[in-house]
């Protein structure tokens, strides 16, 4: 029987197909493979451009480049440790007022609110993410500059004694403009990962806490928080990475004044900023760009190292605890189980 | 038998559960008011500016006189965002169908996957960046083109396209794929007759959300298209956007600019908004297990 | 438990004078009239029952009947659920639970509750897993540690645990963590204890080992018990209810439930004839 039916077919079992018939789907599978590959070439080929158009500013001021505090193009020095320091503080301003109000609001929608409202609430938290890092700048500089700046005198003057928060003089862009910004840049992104986090602690955990007598709050304390712990904090690095990224919105807002602020209203730089600001002039000199182009570099690391830290957060906490169920027992549930 | 009542919760803990709930209604209300007053004055100052030359008439890029309109703007990025859009769904659906039909839990496709991640984050800046490097610097084909501003834009696009699409694809039930390859069928007619049909809303919603991001970009294209007044069709020219539009207004003295900025960003921010509806009137109308 | 040591109890909760029960007189639940719906549809229809003091009172009944519900409407747990009411009268020495006025958490304080599946908190240690609810109610630190320690000592857990009591609860094997929620619930002191199925998820060594603590537990607390196994409930139950579609059919001493059931339907649930 065999030996016909390969003598009909020509050597080969009828179930096979002929190679002919089998080239779409190996095209179609290299070809898909090879433009998945093409992502890491892509990234590859950037950070190698990136080192080498950077390499002859790092050569000139070695280390300094980044902890030397002189950034003057006219006399070609650059030293960036103001952009760097910039960075640091606008994006910690941001965590600071950010990340609590993202996290109030996740727990407000996820726990507090009614279940009908909870859809549309997350949208709205979302669409902060919707507004576009310009106009956040265009609004920064013509309505939160002017109308702050009475409250940053008056904080600046009656909490002097603190050193650097206070005291100094008030300049209408400053870092606590830039860090507010930022900060309101990162609710949706940190409220988003908060919320997907604080869904998955069991219902068990929290009945377990509501069975005790503990209060609304007392069991979100013991049981809701503890457990999202670490999936929060991987949010609070995504939006730092977020926030150190940032160009458009700050550069508008911080004044682009190449020296480390002493005071939190004063003008200060970021490195996202410079970049933005400075690649025209410095288009034709050589070793400028070349300063420019190592700003990037140390940028491109921070956030790469920032977000690759935050993820092992965000999958620790998603998947590290997996509870029974859902979040919460829908009517259709409960029904079900109810025995 | 005196009955009276149960022991009542002590002064402090119903305090403390009341504060911090107000606590927590505050933080949630601290979050939207600046979306509040984003679009109030968004609204307040860029309505007026929005007469019937607004959208007919170019900038003039001159200091005094008549600042003009923003068509150029307008017309520059949709074409910009066109083009990287055409260009990049087609390519993000093609990587994550390799995800989800051919690496799936391999090594390589959980690397790539990963690093999908990691760009999600990469600021947008970068992506201006890599593109001013290779394509700018080394004027290929020109120097500030369109083109250009499209391949970073799109290049900015394309995880948040992977992702989601890759999200909708494993929602298709393995059901219907094991239905159609038990039939004979080859897979790559699979793909393209069962899978991509079933996955097409989702699909949609997701590219959509990522061209309302991708309009909203400004950094990319400093660096790639920089910027212009004239309306052009040829994307190998320096073209107008609206992100750069305002960007430019923003440091004017002059007010009749900066209120051109502001009927600018109230005409992006109101297309992105449009962009951002229809993607969830897409998915609302497909989700309907 | 009584309630004459107001200040040994209760730091800043306040205890109010409440029905005076001579030491080491129970407390018993009373429901009338109760009603319970998950939104349109009632799954509890006009139940009484009496859950009498310092017994164990066994709940059985098929998929459905409304056992679980009957017990988390005593503790008020049954509203937790987003479209969930209940409705009627549930007194605790006289007092109506769901009487306007009533605070939710003093209820639950009183009437504690263990569930199906074991729930200890995991981010917890062993230790403040039982110290959770004491903890909440402000009890001061050596006090604590006292309370706890006794706790673990009346489930049994004691001798296997004491010397790792910061180890993280969920690091206990089933049957273990099971008595470490029954751990939680009691060191709170309550004065009613529910238990849902408590034994379900656990091997039979550690199902009996439960039943042999009801046994001991039942002399300081009532305690009611929804189970789908009747032979456990012929183990460990004083009395036993029967319910069958959200109705109580028969209450009575748990030999008589099994050997001569009042009811039919009684009698044909007990004897296998439906599931």
């Amino acid at each position: 029987m065999e030996a016909s039916a390969s003598a009909i077919t020509g050597g080969r079992s009828i179930l096979e197909r002929s190679p002919l018939a089998r080239l779409p789907d190996r095209v179609l599978r290299w070809g898909l493979t090879g433009l998945a590959a093409l992502i890491l070439v892509i990234i590859g080929y950037f950070f190698v451009r990136l080192i080498g158009q950077s390499k002859d500013a790092v050569s000139q001021f070695g280390l300094n480049f980044l902890f030397g505090n002189d950034w003057d193009p006219a006399h070609g020095i650059f030293r960036a440790a103001p952009m760097l320091v910039g960075t640091l503080i606008t994006s910690t301003i941001a965590l600071l007022i950010g990340v609590p109000v993202a996290v109030a609001a996740a727990v407000f929608i996820n726990e507090l609110c009614p279940q009908r409202l909870r859809g549309i609430l997350a949208v709205l938290v979302d669409l902060l993410a919707a507004v576009p890092s310009v106009v956040y700048g265009l609004w920064g500089v013509f309505v939160l500059i002017p109308k702050l700046l009475p409250v940053e005198k008056w904080f600046a003057s009656t909490f002097s004694f603190i050193p650097w928060f206070g005291g100094g003089t008030v300049t209408g862009p400053n870092y606590f403009i830039a860090g507010l910004i930022l900060a309101i840049m990162i609710v949706p992104i940190v409220s988003a990962i908060a919320r997907e986090v604080i869904a998955t602690v069991p219902a068990a955990d929290k009945e377990a806490a509501l069975a005790l007598g503990a209060t609304r709050w007392e069991m979100i304390r013991i049981a809701v928080l503890p457990y999202s712990r670490s999936g929060i904090v991987g949010g609070a690095m995504l939006g730092m990475g977020r926030a150190l990224g940032e160009t458009i919105a700050v550069l508008v807002v911080i004044g682009d004044a190449p020296v480390i602020g002493q005071h939190l209203f004063n003008q200060g730089y970021t490195l996202a900023s410079v970049i933005a600001a400075e690649f025209g002039e410095a288009a034709n000199v050589h070793v400028y760009s070349s300063a420019l182009f190592a700003c990037g570099l140390v940028l491109f690391v921070l956030t790469l190292v920032v977000n690759i830290l935050a993820r092992r957060f965000v999958v620790r906490g998603a998947h590290g605890r997996r509870g029974t169920g859902a979040a919460g027992l829908t009517v259709a549930d409960a029904a079900a189980e109810a025995a | 038998m005196t009955t009276t009542a149960l022991p009542e919760l002590s002064a402090r803990r119903r305090v403390t559960d009341r504060v911090m709930r107000s606590t927590l209604v505050a933080g949630f209300i601290l979050a939207l008011v600046p979306l509040i007053l984003v679009l109030y004055f968004l609204i307040k100052h860029g309505l007026g500016t929005w007469t019937s030359g607004f959208f007919t008439s170019d900038p003039t890029g001159s200091f005094f006189g008549n600042p003009g309109g923003i068509r150029s703007a307008v017309l520059g990025s949709l074409e910009i965002v066109g083009l990287a859009t055409v260009v990049t769904v087609p390519v993000g659906i093609a990587v994550a169908l390799y995800l989800t039909e051919y690496g799936r839990n391999g090594r390589f496709a959980n690397v790539i996957r990963y690093f999908v991640d990691v760009m999600t984050g990469v600021p947008s800046i970068m992506f201006g960046l890599f593109i001013y490097i290779a394509l700018v610097i080394a004027h290929v084909g020109g120097g500030f083109t369109g083109w250009k501003g499209a391949v970073a834009i799109g290049l900015l696009m394309l995880p948040i396209v992977i992702r989601s699409a890759e999200v909708v694809l494993l929602l298709v039930p393995s059901s219907l794929r094991e239905a159609a390859l038990a039939l004979g069928a080859p897979r790559w007619r699979v793909i393209a007759r069962v899978i991509l049909p079933t996955a097409l809303p989702g699909i949609m919603t997701g590219s959509l959300l990522a061209v309302a991001r991708g309009m909203g970009e400004t950094a990319p294209l400093l660096f790639t298209v920089s910027t212009a007044t004239v309306l052009t069709a040829n994307l190998g020219d320096q073209m107008n956007t609206l992100p750069v539009q305002i960007y430019n207004d923003i440091t004017s003295p002059r007010q009749a600019i900066v209120n051109q900025a502001w009927g600018a960003a109230l005409a992006l921010v109101a297309l992105i908004l449009i962009l951002n509806l229809i993607a969830r009137a897409v998915a609302r109308r497909s989700a309907m297990t | 438990m009584s309630t004459d040591q107001p200040t040994e109890r209760d730091s800043p909760d306040q205890t109010t004078d409440r029905t005076e029960a001579s030491a080491g007189a129970g407390h018993g639940v009373t429901v009338r009239g109760l009603n319970a719906y998950y939104g349109q549809q009632q799954v509890i229809k006009g139940m009484d029952i009496d859950i009498r003091p310092n017994e164990v009172t066994a709940i059985i009944g098929p998929s459905g009947s409304g056992k679980s519900t009957v017990v988390r409407c005593i503790n008020r747990m049954h509203e937790e659920i987003p479209g969930a009411r209940a409705e009627g009268k549930v007194e605790l020495d006289g007092l109506d639970v769901y009487s306007a006025g009533v605070d939710i958490t003093a209820v639950r304080r009183l009437i504690g509750m263990v569930f199906q599946k074991p729930n200890p908190f995991p981010t917890m240690s062993i230790f403040n897993n039982v110290a959770a609810g004491l903890r909440l109610s402000g009890t001061k630190p050596n006090d604590l540690r006292e309370r706890v320690h006794q706790a673990l000592r009346s489930v049994g857990l004691w001798e296997e645990v004491k010397n790792r009591l910061n180890a993280p609860g969920i690091g206990l094997s089933g049957g273990q963590q099971q008595r470490l929620c029954i751990a939680r619930a009691i060191a709170v002191e309550p004065e009613v204890v529910l238990m849902d199925e408590p034994c379900s998820a656990l091997d039979p060594v550690a199902t009996l080992r439960i039943e042999e603590l009801m046994d001991e537990l039942k002399t300081r607390y009532t305690i009611a018990i929804v189970t789908h196994n009747m032979q456990q409930a012929g183990r460990v139950a004083d009395s036993t209810a029967f319910m069958l579609d959200g109705e109580l059919v028969e209450h009575a001493p748990t030999t008589k439930i099994f050997t001569q059931p009042d009811d039919e339907r009684t009698e044909q649930y007990v004897t296998g004839k439906f599931g």
